[in-house]
């Protein structure tokens, strides 16, 4: 066993034991276990919104994009900032609501604000289908970083079953207290690695940021800005709205909203977390370093960048902490989304399905079928094959649907009905499934529009297309029209 | 308060927007591309923004009291 395999370990074996010993004094009951009882503080909170930032995603995905595409990957530190302005008045009162109505889960906020059972199971499984990429996302993430990390000692499918048996592990003992003081840790961790390596890796290989930039420009003509097709400008502009809307309609980040004990966190976050956000551009650093020093690296390699980079610059013991940092990254993300996507399906699911099972038993079911998911997602992740930003934004294209409903139900008096809001979520999640599985651009779908539309992000048509079946659905199913039909056939 | 919340508007316009006419490399600032300076600069305009109407928000002054209130 190398260095950076001991140290990598170690760290695995730390965040199980902080991950169970977060367990003490607590009696763990379903809203305990999903939301901590509502009782984290500020500065949890800021870490557990700010989860999304520093996810393998950010740190492989963010550099490896860096590396493969250029420009295209700012729109990673865009998206996010502008989340988290619109939070100033998106999360508070959503906070309250769920708060008064002691809610638990966002398909139950969805059945309470539409009062609607039915269209919280339609919110439940676009939830568990928007986080199937995004936890497969974080399994292949840990395959990548322990096996580069190891020298290739452990194969990337050694490594997803031991990161997954550790995530199911402390989830099921742990729920969302075990993950609080792990995402501490991460962050903290990742937090150094990413500062030294993007301040290093430049430094030290092209003596400075513009040097840098200046090789890779010549060297790769058009590759630091937006290219006048395929990924261009437009492109950046409908995803970065796309995502920025997406946001907090992951299951876990409304969850994560619901842990909060004060509803002005939120509002103090919003002016923090896109400063913190800025940390991004180390990882983005990494990747653009990597360019001329690991040329070779194509399609879902492009990922290893940072990790290859590493192993030519550092000793091992070096190595291992980076791959440490890397670890974390992937572990507390992946336990935030498997103990959503388990209490989705047990509490938005199952519950409405068999109303008369007994708390205890929906929070038995939930924590039964952790294991069940981290199967299902180390399967997909052992296939493989897409980069890991792909992953993400198809995810995101997904739960990005769920906007516009969520958007009318936080108004005084709300035009959209609970068959427009279905029917609105149903044709935009058909319309993303139906081009992510034929690959069928807009370019092709629309070929009267110009060709510079095909740019646009195909989860972007989508929302346009489900704001359009809400508002036709809920004109014909208002409360009035549904009156004057009934009214009109006597 | 509610003109001050038109400042959160800014970023919005500047990246989703602005981005579009300042698609280039050069000038380099602070060694970055220049689209790349664009995007970070609206994020650290819009945060100061979001500073200023946080600490002009009569929402989370009653708020700070009960935090406050908490400690004691």
């Amino acid at each position: 066993m190398n260095a950076a395999l001991a140290i990598i370990a170690l760290a695995t074996l730390g965040a199980l034991a902080l991950g169970l010993a977060a367990r003490r004094g607590v009696r763990m009951t379903l809203e305990q276990w999903t939301v901590a009882g509502r009782g984290f503080g500020g500065l949890l909170v800021f870490l557990l919104t700010a989860g999304e930032i520093y996810t393998t995603f950010t740190f492989l995905g963010g550099s490896g994009w860096a590396y493969g595409r250029g420009a295209p990957t700012f729109y990673i530190l865009a998206y996010g900032s502008l989340a988290y302005f619109m939070s100033y008045w998106l999360l508070p009162p959503i906070w309250r609501y769920a708060k008064r109505e002691r809610l638990l889960s966002q398909p139950h906020f969805f059945a309470h604000k539409y009062e609607s059972p039915w269209l919280g199971v339609l919110v439940a499984a676009v939830g568990v289908v928007a986080l199937a990429p995004y936890l497969v996302l974080q399994f292949q993430g840990l395959g990548i970083i322990v096996s580069v990390a190891s020298y290739g000692a452990i194969s990337p499918t050694l490594a997803i079953w031991i990161g997954a048996a550790t995530v199911t592990i402390y989830v099921m003992i742990s729920g969302m207290h075990g993950v609080a003081w792990n995402a501490a840790v991460k962050d903290a961790l990742i937090l150094a690695v990413v500062v030294f390596l993007g301040v290093y890796l430049p430094l030290h290989y092209y003596g400075g940021f513009g040097a840098m930039f200046r090789a890779i420009d010549v060297a790769k003509p058009g590759f630091l800005a937006f290219k006048p097709t395929g990924q261009s400008v437009l492109w950046f502009q409908s995803t970065v709205l796309l995502t920025a809307l997406g946001f907090f309609m992951w299951p876990h980040a409304f969850s994560a909203v619901l842990t909060s004990k004060r509803e002005q966190s939120f509002r103090r976050n919003a002016a923090l977390l896109p400063l913190y956000q800025l940390i991004l551009l180390f990882a983005f650093f990494c990747g653009f370093a990597a360019i001329a020093q690991v040329p070779g690296l194509s399609g879902a390699q492009a990922d290893q960048a940072l990790l290859r980079l590493s192993i030519q610059t550092f000793d091992p013991w070096f190595v291992g902490v980076i791959g440490a940092a890397g670890v974390m990254t992937a572990l507390v993300p992946g336990s935030i989304i498997l103990i959503s996507a388990a209490t989705l399906l047990a509490n938005d699911v199952l519950r409405p399905l068999r109303p008369e099972l007994p708390d205890a038993a929906v929070g038995a079911a939930a924590r039964a079928l952790v294991p069940l998911i981290a199967l299902l997602a180390i399967y997909f992740a052992i296939e493989g094959g897409q980069t890991l930003v792909a992953l993400l934004l198809m995810g995101y294209a997904f739960v990005t649907q769920l906007f516009p409903a969520l958007l009318y139900s936080l108004l005084p008096r709300n035009p959209m009905t609970k068959f427009g809001a279905a029917a609105g979520i149903v044709v935009g999640v058909a319309v993303v499934a139906f081009v992510t599985e034929t690959k069928i651009g807009f370019a092709e779908m629309l070929p009267f529009l110009p060709a510079r539309v095909g740019d646009v992000n195909v989860g972007f048509a989508a929302l346009i297309l489900n704001v359009v079946a809400a508002a036709l659905v809920s004109l014909a199913t208002r409360p009035a029209a549904i009156a004057a039909a009934s009214l009109s056939s006597r | 308060m509610a003109t001050l919340r038109w400042l959160a508007a800014l970023p919005f316009l500047g990246i989703l927007i602005g981005t579009a006419f300042v698609n280039q490399v050069e000038p380099l600032v602070l060694g970055m591309p220049f689209v790349l300076a664009w995007i970070v600069g609206w994020v650290v305009v819009g945060a100061a923004a979001m500073a200023i109407i946080y600490a002009f928000d009569p929402a989370n002054a009653a708020a700070g009291d009960e935090a406050d209130g908490e400690r004691r």
